[in-house]
């Protein structure tokens, strides 16, 4: 299919690729409008908002679920939102290993919804924490972090009051020995620290992929972080992994 | 007919709510004290018809596909005539 639309892409695409997004929106979604507009001008390719209601995710070849305070964060972050009819067929879509990128409220949603382990807490210092922090990525075998180099430290802002990763032992050695942990909190040198560790999560995880590989939530905003202007463009590593992923058809 | 829900973290997961409400206290000379821990609590109507056994089975499921997360927190289920 020739590529018709305008090409802004920093990513050096094959020609002819064409690929679709979808940004899912709640009541309540915040960050829809930034993961759309990454989408439209830093990877070139289109991007539809697809409200909670619609059912039918036929067209896209990944899904961003943005972040945001979804159903006001009622009853806990994320919670309600996995009873909004497009959640199922987000389920499905998974299941045909299509690519779901959760980012923050996404994050939790994808964790209430079962689509990835464990759950997301209050943070273990009640604060609501809004800075840049350095992210190691830990495994770059995913179709979101491909191309990006092992063990490279990324600075990315996180935003969230409820971040602090939680899930039993069980489920945590399954998450290591599947190499599912994929950002670890750490330092500038990349040292996963204590001091590191923002909000309290378990062996300071801030995001995960299923065993799949296919979903993959996190809690720091890396649209939020694709513009020198805005202090880092790390993030872009991050979706030319999944644009390149898309196009490769892997 | 009435259903009582009270949801609560399991023991094993930290409660920083719980902790800052302790401190308060402490704060305001309550010192025998040992541990805070917040929950939830909801009250749901149903239908009257409904026999106590159905009632429970009914409030069971919304406490656990929807008011809990098993995977944080424990439900306890009351039925009120």
């Amino acid at each position: 299919m020739e590529n018709t639309f305008p090409s802004l892409t920093i990513y050096h695409l094959p020609f002819t690729t064409y690929m679709k997004f979808g940004v899912i929106v709640f009541p309540g979604s915040n960050c829809d409008h930034d993961a759309y507009h990454v989408i439209s001008k830093h990877v070139g390719q289109p991007v539809d908002f697809v409200w909670h209601k619609q059912t039918d995710l036929s067209g896209y070849d990944a899904v961003i679920i943005p972040g945001g305070f979804s159903y006001g964060d009622y009853l806990r972050a994320g919670a309600l939102a996995q009873f909004s009819p497009v959640m199922q067929s987000v389920k499905e879509f998974a299941a045909q290993g299509k690519y779901v990128f959760g980012i923050c409220n996404g994050f939790q949603i994808l964790c209430e919804a079962g689509l990835l382990p464990g759950a997301l807490i209050r943070n273990e210092n009640l604060h609501f924490i809004c800075k840049h922090v350095n992210i190691k990525v830990e495994n770059v075998n995913t179709p979101f972090t491909r191309e990006i180099k092992e063990e490279k430290v990324l600075s990315i802002p996180i935003a969230h009051a409820e971040g602090n990763y939680v899930c039993d032992d069980a489920t945590y050695d399954s998450l290591e020995e599947n190499n599912q942990i994929v950002f670890r909190y750490c330092d500038e040198s990349g040292e996963v620290t204590g001091e590191a560790n923002p909000n309290g999560s378990r062996a300071n995880i801030a995001g995960i992929c299923n065993l799949d590989r296919n979903v993959v939530g996190m809690m720091p905003h890396p649209e939020r972080a694709c513009e020198e202007l805005l202090g880092s463009n790390d993030g872009r590593d991050i979706f030319r992994s999944l644009t390149n992923s898309i196009a490769k058809n892997e | 007919m009435k259903a009582k829900v009270y949801v609560t973290l399991k023991p094993s997961v930290l409660d920083p709510q719980g902790k800052a409400i302790h401190h308060s206290v402490e704060l305001l000379g309550f010192d025998q004290i040992q541990d805070i821990r917040q929950g939830k609590y909801f009250e749901i109507a149903l239908d009257s018809e409904l026999s106590e056994i159905a009632a429970k089975e009914t409030a069971e499921k919304i406490a656990k596909n929807v008011l809990a997360n098993p995977v944080i927190e424990d439900y306890r289920v009351e039925i009120i005539k």
